[in-house]
């Protein structure tokens, strides 16, 4: 996912940079009857506005079809297997799990919740990449559902600036066959 | 280029005065955070040791800092055009920029004495529980002080809301609806008319949520038992947060309005599509702000999808309205490429720019795996950067200008490209270092995050050269500034309300 994002946004802001090059080339010679070219200006930007719509409303709507939120309960529909349930709970400055090992390729359902300040729950792959992440609220539970194929060493980090040592609020996760 | 010819007044001349000094403050204040900045990219590069709690509170006066002095400088642009065309107070002016130095003592005094690093935003209930790292004072303090920086914003809003409404009537007229809905006579309000009462509507609404929110905080702090939801002052701080940034750039982009066409002989209109944008935008910048809030999942679904929705519908103005109406204005028109006509033009790209990884980031899916990564950063430091940034710029060398064929000299144009070049730079290397999951707001990163730090400190080197050098030469001609802040006739597009 963080590839396409790079990839779909160096593109877009290299459209856009063509696009700012292209005219500041073309801005030399001076066009005295300017409505005409308005005309054709307005146009070209008809098209450009249902390129637009074409490409990114698809996209749009595409993305809305896998939300983190509704995966919870469609993937429960669909997957009979029980969850496995770790109760996450962010302190200043550290993670409290009730469970730190998870069986691969099964589910797992974090009940994630902050007992002071705001954190974020992020979990980072064996590259440390990160997979999922959800807000730890005080007063809430978030719910955030995961399978984790890949067995290793996975990370929690703390994705919501909680203060003085916000960084180092770290813990681990092993991910292991039975 | 259209001149016109004032007599200038007393009155005007405070006004003078008044602008410069809102961007002298600017200047100074962007260049001290831009220091902050670079310092805590340096710290992350492991290239400088400061230790953690330097380095937050070098954060939270950086964050609050920036916030604050965009809506500085962006207010100064809207303020110097908006005059031309309705009676603006200039002692409401002045006001504000007392109540905002104010602040900002109070700010600074309550993080470099009293050690508060909780943050620009300020989540509840981070300021009131810092594990003895600061005390409460430092806290109410701080928030104290955003609270007299948003209500000198809110005074000087209430004067702008006066002033449009003493002149068109009502502010749907300001907007242009009459001739969006009804029958377009060529009479609707000329674009800054209409930017500024966008502008004006949402900061109204925005910071009287942000100043309730500091208010219950304020008072929780001292009486804890008066509880406050974390998700409702979440949602609050944000809504406040990203309709007072975003309105800098909606401030801003007037000098792109007001000044191109003076560069290209061409006008830029309010036909029925620019209305039509600027009302949009106007319900968008208000509701797109539960994208800050993707990843709280206890947050009402409708309006997380609402986020994302808007998210994408909020770049077809910038792009087609905004961005290719200055294409239109700038093909084969001869323009005369000076300073000012070229950063106002990349500022155009800037925006535009920004605006693409900010609404792949607004996508739920892609935000579960990059929010709060440096693609944050990265985002919003390129239109804010290369666009609200170099508006001001743009504006700053277009008012400091002696006259229009005053020269550029080779330092303005290496300045020029060091500020492009080094922006793209520095917003890349955060953006890469998103997409390699790098955390945002960490005062000491993994070695493997080392590299693209490193990359970043360098660009921020390359980029501060470049502002620094409009700064100075904005500082060298203070005292030569154009005199063109004389109210201009009412043109033939803006009627008098009579009644």
């Amino acid at each position: 996912m963080q590839d396409t994002a790079w990839q779909a946004s160096l593109i877009l802001m290299s459209l856009v940079g063509l696009g700012f090059s292209y005219v500041a080339i073309q801005s030399g010679s001076r066009d005295e009857d300017y409505a005409p070219m308005q005309k054709r200006a307005y146009r070209l930007r008809l098209k450009l506005f249902w390129a637009l719509i074409l490409v990114f409303g698809p996209a749009m709507i595409y993305t809305l079809t896998d939300l983190p939120y509704a995966a919870a309960l469609a993937r429960s529909a669909q997957d009979t297997r029980t969850p496995q349930v770790i109760r996450a709970t962010g302190h200043l400055w550290y993670w409290e799990l009730s469970e730190s090992h998870i069986d691969a390729g099964q589910p797992v359902e974090f009940q994630v919740s902050a007992a002071d300040v705001n954190h974020g729950f992020g979990i980072y792959d064996p590259d440390m990449i990160l997979v999922a992440q959800v807000q730890a609220m005080p007063g809430y539970v978030n719910t955030l559902r995961h399978t984790f194929e890949r067995e290793g060493t996975y990370r929690i980090l703390c994705l919501e600036y909680c203060g003085t040592v916000h960084h180092a609020m770290m813990t681990e996760l092993t991910v292991a066959r039975r | 280029m259209l001149t016109t010819t004032h007599t200038t007044t007393t009155d005007d001349r405070g006004a003078q005065t008044g602008v410069v000094a809102y961007l002298f403050t600017a200047a100074a204040v962007v260049l001290l955070m831009m220091l902050f900045g670079l310092l805590m990219r340096l710290e992350q590069a492991q290239l400088i040791e400061m230790g953690p709690q330097p380095f937050y509170k070098l954060m939270t006066l950086h964050g609050a800092g920036m916030v604050g002095i965009a809506g500085i400088a962006g207010a100064a642009v809207m303020w110097h055009f908006l005059r031309q065309y309705v009676a603006l107070s200039t002692g409401i002016l002045m006001t504000n920029l007392a109540l905002f130095l104010a602040g900002v003592v109070m700010i600074l005094t309550s993080v470099l004495l009293g050690d508060f690093h909780g943050a620009w935003t300020f989540l509840f209930p981070l300021p009131g529980q810092s594990m003895g790292m600061w005390s409460t004072q430092a806290a109410a303090l701080f928030m104290a002080g955003l609270l007299v920086i948003g209500v000198g914003f809110l005074l000087l809003h209430l004067d702008i809301a006066r002033a449009i409404l003493a002149r068109h009537g009502s502010l749907a007229r300001a907007l242009g609806w009459p001739q969006l809905f009804g029958r377009d006579d060529g009479k609707a309000p000329p674009p800054t008319i209409v930017a500024s009462t966008m502008v004006t509507i949402v900061n109204l609404i925005g910071l009287v949520v942000g100043a309730s929110i500091l208010t219950m905080m304020l008072v929780n702090l001292y009486v804890p038992g008066l509880q406050i939801d974390a998700l409702l002052a979440k949602g609050m701080i944000y809504f406040f947060g990203h309709v007072f940034i975003n309105a800098t750039i909606y401030m801003a982009v007037i000098a792109v309005y007001e000044i191109l066409p003076r560069y290209t002989q061409r006008p830029w209109k309010s036909n029925r599509v620019f209305l039509a944008s600027w009302s949009a935008s106007t319900l968008m910048v208000m509701f797109i702000f539960p994208h800050h809030l993707l990843m709280d999942f206890a947050f009402p679904k409708w309006m997380l999808i609402m986020g994302h929705v808007i998210g994408y519908l909020n770049t077809v103005p910038i792009l087609l309205v905004t961005g290719y109406g200055a294409l239109m204005l700038v093909y084969r028109s001869g323009i005369r490429w000076d300073m000012s006509s070229r950063l106002l033009y990349v500022s155009l790209f800037g925006w535009a720019a920004g605006a693409m990884p900010a609404f792949i980031d607004g996508t739920i899916s892609v935000n579960y795996v990059m929010h709060n990564t440096l693609w944050v950063p990265g985002h919003f430091h390129t239109y804010l950067l290369l666009g609200m940034l170099a508006m001001v710029f743009g504006f700053m060398y277009y008012l400091g200008k002696p006259d229009r064929d005053a020269p550029d000299g080779l330092l303005d144009r290496i300045a020029f490209w060091c500020y492009t070049g080094g922006t793209l730079g520095f917003a890349l290397s955060f953006l890469y270092g998103g997409k390699e999951s790098v955390a945002r707001r960490y005062a000491v990163h993994l070695p493997e995050w080392v590299p693209y730090d490193k990359a970043g400190a360098a660009f921020a080197l390359l980029l501060i050269s470049g502002a620094l050098w409009f700064m100075l030469r904005f500082f060298a001609r203070l005292g030569q500034t154009r005199h063109d802040h004389a109210r201009t006739p009412e043109p033939a597009s803006c009627p008098a309300v009579t009644a």
